[in-house]
């Protein structure tokens, strides 16, 4: 929709943000609702990022990547192929069209801290680091899975930009399993785990969509089924618990969605229904 | 930017989207469906990848190629091979989504049509279920495009498949809809249905209150806003109250409502409204208006409203017009209608049976979502009559309506409404023509208002929620013995249409089933919520969930087959129905064809075709029937006109409206049928209050039933004129054109039925349900369309489902609605829903043209129930609300499993 609002549209790099300003990646959130208070859009294309840079030491995102050049990618690096596919099966997880995909960017898929938002989901698994960059011309580091805080809240201080985000080689390699579930056949996560084993053997499961902000489990190897629900107790995360889903049913649907994703690393058969 | 090949001078603003650039362009294929990229009908191409143009930065399309609808062919001559498939197809019905259907479709990749329901999730169609949209693209005709037979036999038009005339308009992104006036230029108009000159922006500010007097506005601030041309408040409002609802009988509903009133009684009622050069402009001049408001205690559920002390929404009497007192409000307090009836005995009826079941069922608020959202463009014409371009089911209602409220002459107001972009009763309303005539009186100038889709949920209808216990106890035969409802509506803040849902909720389905002991008991209730309206259904659909959810019930509980129970106690061919009231009830029920429905959805159901179960999923199978009046009671006027045309053709002027349920396809061919022509040689003019005498309007499921009454009357009226021409030896060339009325008052009634049947899958570790058949047969006397009724039988079970298994639109405790888009409240797209196999009994309506009977509405009422007794089949629980969302019943399957756990346990 118009934002009549917004008076002027100008380049990212050469603008100085302040009160009133929106960086502008692909636009699909902030046209998708009315935004009163902006003044200003701050166009990231001006920065013309290199989208995907992929390395030895992993794959770099830039804030302005598409979700469908993110699924269109086809690593170089034989290795990096997990990564791709978990990629793909992320992208598809956003509730927008692959029109929308076309158009959203992953920076601002995480920054909109939603807990659907996919980008989260993958990045936080593959523990992601994100790198912002500050209005005073600080940067820091930050890993996603801290970023995302709350449901729409993140650790971002007013003006701060996300600019890019690093997958490290051996999370892109690692084999991972994925799982999700909706209130619809294709409508938005209400459950989002994706688990992941690394080349020393050590495991993580990354629980996303059904609570606030992402949720990790951490394991030197792979556990069975108890010690992963075990574990998914003890941190206790509380459950969103809204139009998309019930709590309840959501806490239930994750406990399943992680041992569904713990059986297939293991190389067990999909638990039948 | 290049758009369809030509450049663009002008340049974007800083904040619009291309959605709006495009059709300020003159590109008015670029449709508005949600402005937030959820439904898909504004797509168009940017460089040849699709994209939602609503979403986009307009600024970011500089320099690149941007392809709309219009420009999908450069060569006019010949469609898109995607075009022809939806003509073919006749994949679309109101026409609003097929511009981003066809653009979407487009661009698809073979692997992306192999997995449709992944690639379509971001196109929302309202009115097809989609099972015409999947035929399109899977290159599957439903009609014959090249009928037209040159100098060949005349083929009878009724019962032929004959194609909508509007399609090619519609996939070619040409058809007009309220809004695509295109580049209104300075220079007068020659489209005596379009502005003169561009059209002043109306926005409304709102209600932040659930109840609330206001104190004071004041708008100075805004009026200084250079642009602002008007802001209107209580004061500038007539006196006189009216309802949104509009009746063949307008004292039908209460007159409770202005066009701005100083008290407001629900989040998002209308405080102000601001007139400006532009959207922008309107919507920063509502930002500097203060309203000091004296907040009053509020009521958001009908309990609540009736406690004894509760806060009184209309504390005043409402009187008629004519000064009488109003039959409405006929309750104490809150009660904006209460209806009271027996006859027989229902307790003894109770006492008598062997098995008596009684729950209470609850339905939810649901909302249309028309994807057209309510429009309205007035202006005063060259000789100062005021008109209004309205997206309307009931153009003549509206302009008799804004004549009172505004005491003008009825010579003074032409009402017209171009193609409508989906109704369902959400246009059986005055939302907008009030607000948008007040402003062009004011201000002398064309405004327009076109509703957000926010505003769609916030502040117009939605369906009736209702609470409705039903007890029904029958012998050990099968045979019923007491029936009775206790149903209370919640109508919101507004009792528009509460009365006539209220009387429509506790008829069919009552008078469906023989019992001599009924008693029923109903009320709607005022809360401080958002009104509820007109319906698809009309209050049916409520209480049929729960009466038939109720009879699958008792017949388990009896071991009889629930399809035998209610074949054994269906109301037969020739009885007298029976509401309860002890009146007699002017239906005719001649021609039932319920037991036939019944035959083919048990047969279908019997042969297992459709989808295989999960393995470990609990499957299982159920029905519900409904029953419709054929007409709504106390009368409703269908008039037409039918005149030859210079060029040997003929013109048939109706008063309904088409909304995309195919009835100007229909009059074309009752015209055709009549005066022996093709039916492409008939052209259908509808729903303008200059081109025909007062017509009540599409509501009602009476396009056919009545309009189309009207038409074949005037097309015999003119048949026999021309053979009258013809006997007096007169040459036709060298007469006058001839032309002749037809007149249908609506009174004479009938009944028609739908039976839906499920087989389900449902999956108790996740709570999914998942449908594996779905049939439903229609009693829809004579099929004067069959791929016309098939697709509106498609639809109405489409948005059916949709109500049944996912959409809710939730108001909180202090009456703030919740879902407030389409993200937030789901509709169904094409991977919801399943096939729906549509079949067809063979019955002759005793009133309806040929034989006919309606079926718009009638699709939707059996399916919640039929879903939900099939999972009762599958489960043994028996869901008694709706939506069966699946994070509800898993959970309600976990406590049922817990509690038995627990039973087996103690024992």
């Amino acid at each position: 929709m118009d934002l009549n609002t917004v008076t002027e549209f100008a380049p990212a790099a050469t603008a100085a943000w302040r009160d009133g300003d929106a960086w502008l990646g692909g636009g699909t959130w902030l046209f998708s609702q009315p935004q009163p208070r902006l003044r200003r859009l701050l166009d990231l294309q001006a920065f013309g990022w290199t989208a995907l840079t992929e390395t030895d030491h992993g794959l770099r995102i830039a804030a302005t990547c598409t979700l469908a050049e993110l699924a269109r990618w086809r690593p170089a690096r034989a290795a990096y192929a997990p990564g791709a596919l978990l990629g793909r099966r992320c992208c598809e997880a956003l509730l927008g069209s692959f029109k929308v995909q076309n158009v959203a960017t992953v920076g601002g898929n995480i920054c909109l801290s939603l807990p659907a938002g996919p980008m989260t989901s993958l990045t936080a698994a593959l523990d992601g680091v994100a790198a912002l960059a500050g209005p005073d011309g600080g940067t820091r580091r930050l890993p996603v899975a801290e970023l995302v805080t709350g449901d729409g809240r993140n650790a971002l201080t007013p003006g701060e930009l996300l600019t890019h985000i690093d997958l490290p080689a051996p999370a892109l390699a690692a084999r991972s399993a994925f799982s999700q579930l909706s209130l619809s056949p294709v409508g938005r996560s209400a459950v989002l785990v994706i688990a992941r084993r690394d080349g020393d053997g050590s495991c993580v499961a990354t629980v996303t969509a059904a609570t606030p902000r992402p949720v990790q489990l951490r394991f030197a190897a792979l556990p069975d089924r108890e010690t992963a629900l075990a574990a998914l107790d003890r941190a206790a995360p509380g459950y969103c618990d809204d139009v998309h889903g019930g709590g309840a049913w959501r806490a239930a649907m994750t406990r399943r969605c992680l041992a569904r994703v713990m059986a297939e690393l293991a190389g067990e058969e999909e638990p039948a229904h | 930017m290049i758009v369809n090949g030509r450049p663009i001078d002008d340049d974007p603003r800083p904040g619009q989207c291309l959605r709006t650039f495009l059709r300020e362009q003159g590109w008015t294929g670029v449709k508005k469906g949600c402005d937030a990229g959820d439904c898909g009908a504004c797509t168009v191409h940017l460089d040849g990848t699709p994209v939602h143009s609503c979403l986009f930065p307009a600024i970011r399309a500089a320099g690149r190629e941007v392809t709309t609808i219009e420009g999908l062919t450069l060569d006019q001559l010949a469609l898109h091979p995607v075009q022809d498939a939806f003509l073919a197809a006749q994949g679309f019905q109101c026409g609003f989504c097929t511009a981003g259907m066809i653009m979407t479709t487009a661009a698809l990749t073979d692997e992306q049509r192999a997995d449709l329901p992944r690639a379509l999730k971001g196109n929302i169609c309202r009115c097809t279920g989609y099972g015409s949209i999947r035929d399109a693209i899977e290159g599957k005709p439903r009609v014959k495009t090249d009928t037209i037979m040159v100098n060949g036999p005349v083929v009878p038009a009724i019962g032929q498949s004959v194609p909508a005339p509007a399609g090619p308009d519609v996939v070619t992104g040409k058809a007009q809809f309220t809004a695509d006036i295109g580049r209104v230029s300075a220079a007068a108009s020659e489209d005596a249905d379009a502005p003169p000159t561009a059209p002043l922006h109306l926005k409304l500010l709102r209600s932040p209150h659930a109840h609330a007097w206001i104190s004071s506005i004041d708008a100075a601030d805004a009026m200084r806003l250079p642009g602002v041309v008007a802001v209107l408040s209580y004061e500038d409002s007539p006196a006189a109250k009216f309802s949104t609802a509009r009746h063949h009988n307008a004292d039908d509903d209460p007159y409770d409502t202005l066009v701005l009133d100083r008290t407001v009684r629900f989040i998002g009622q209308r405080v102000a409204a601001v007139v400006a050069e532009t959207v922008g402009l309107a919507e920063a001049a509502c930002r500097l208006i203060t309203v000091d408001y004296e907040a009053l205690p509020a009521v958001t559920d009908p309990v609540s409203a009736m406690a004894p002390g509760a806060p009184l929404l209309h504390p005043a009497p409402s009187v008629t017009p004519c000064g009488d007192p109003s039959p409405y409000p006929a309750g104490a307090g809150n009660v904006c209608t209460e209806i009271h009836r027996e006859a027989g005995d229902a307790e003894a009826g109770f006492a008598a049976a062997d098995a008596v079941y009684s729950a209470t069922f609850r339905t939810q608020r649901v909302q249309h979502v028309a994807l057209e959202t309510h429009t309205t463009i007035g202006w005063r014409d060259g000789t100062g009559r005021l008109v209004l371009r309205t997206s309307t089911q009931v153009p003549f209602l509206i302009r008799d309506e804004v004549c009172r409220v505004f005491g003008l002459a009825k010579d003074l107001v032409r009402v017209v409404a171009k193609r409508v972009g989906g109704g369902f009763g959400g246009k059986q309303e005055m939302l907008t023509e009030d607000i948008v005539a007040l402003a062009v009186l004011r201000t002398g100038r064309p405004v327009q208002l076109e509703l957000t889709r926010e505003e769609e949920f916030t502040a117009a209808t939605t369906r009736h929620p209702m609470e409705v216990t039903v007890t029904l106890g029958a012998t050990g035969d099968g045979t019923l013995t007491g029936l009775a409802l206790d149903v209370t509506a919640d109508t919101g803040a507004y009792g528009n249409h509460g009365p006539g849902v209220l009387f429509h909720a506790i008829e069919e389905a009552v008078t469906a089933y023989r019992c001599r002991n009924k008693r029923v008991a109903a009320r709607a209730v005022y809360t401080n919520t958002v009104p509820a309206g007109a319906f698809r259904g009309y209050g049916l659909s409520q209480t049929v969930f729960a009466v038939e959810s109720a009879i699958d019930e008792l017949a388990r509980a009896l071991s009889v087959d629930p399809a035998q129970f209610r074949r054994r106690n269906l109301i037969q061919p020739g009885e007298a129905l029976s509401n309860g009231s002890g009146e007699a009830e002017d239906v005719s029920t001649e021609s039932i064809g319920v037991l036939d429905c019944l035959d083919l959805v048990e047969k279908a159901l019997a042969d297992g075709r459709g989808l295989a179960a999960p393995d470990g999923w609990a499957t299982g199978t159920g029905i519900a029937v409904a029953m419709l009046d054929t007409i709504p009671p106390g009368g409703h006027l269908g008039r037409s006109r039918v005149a030859e045309r210079p060029d040997g053709k003929y013109a048939a002027f109706v008063g309904t409206a088409e909304f995309g349920n195919g009835t100007s396809t229909v009059h074309r061919q009752l015209v055709a049928d009549v005066l022996g022509c093709e039916a492409a040689d008939v052209l259908v003019f509808s729903s303008d209050t200059d081109r025909s005498g007062h017509d009540t309007g599409a509501y009602g499921s009476t396009g056919i039933a009545v309009a189309g009454t009207a038409t074949v009357r005037a097309a015999l009226a003119l048949a026999d004129a021309i053979a009258a021409r013809a006997a007096s030896g007169a040459d036709a060339r060298d007469g006058k054109l001839l032309e002749a009325e037809g007149y249908c008052d609506g009174t004479s009634r009938s009944v028609a039925f739908t039976v839906q049947g499920f087989r389900v899958a449902v999956c108790a570790a996740t709570g999914e349900i998942r449908v594996l058949q779905s049939v439903q047969a229609v009693d829809a006397g004579t099929v004067l369309n069959p791929v016309q009724l098939r697709g509106q039988v498609e639809g109405g079970v489409a948005q059916a489902l949709g109500a049944a298994l996912f959409e809710s639109v939730v108001v909180d405790r202090a009456g703030r609605v919740v879902t407030r888009v389409l993200r937030e409240y789901h509709v169904p797209v094409l991977a919801d829903l399943p096939r729906t196999e549509v079949l067809f009994a063979s019955t002759v309506d005793p009133f309806g043209p040929f034989g006919a009977k309606p079926m718009s509405e009638a699709p939707f009422n059996p399916v919640a129930p039929a879903l939900a007794n099939a999972v009762r089949d599958a489960t043994g629980v028996r869901f008694t609300s709706l939506p069966l969302r699946r994070d509800t019943v898993y959970t309600t399957l976990q406590a049922r499993a817990a509690s038995q756990r627990a039973t087996s346990q103690e024992e």
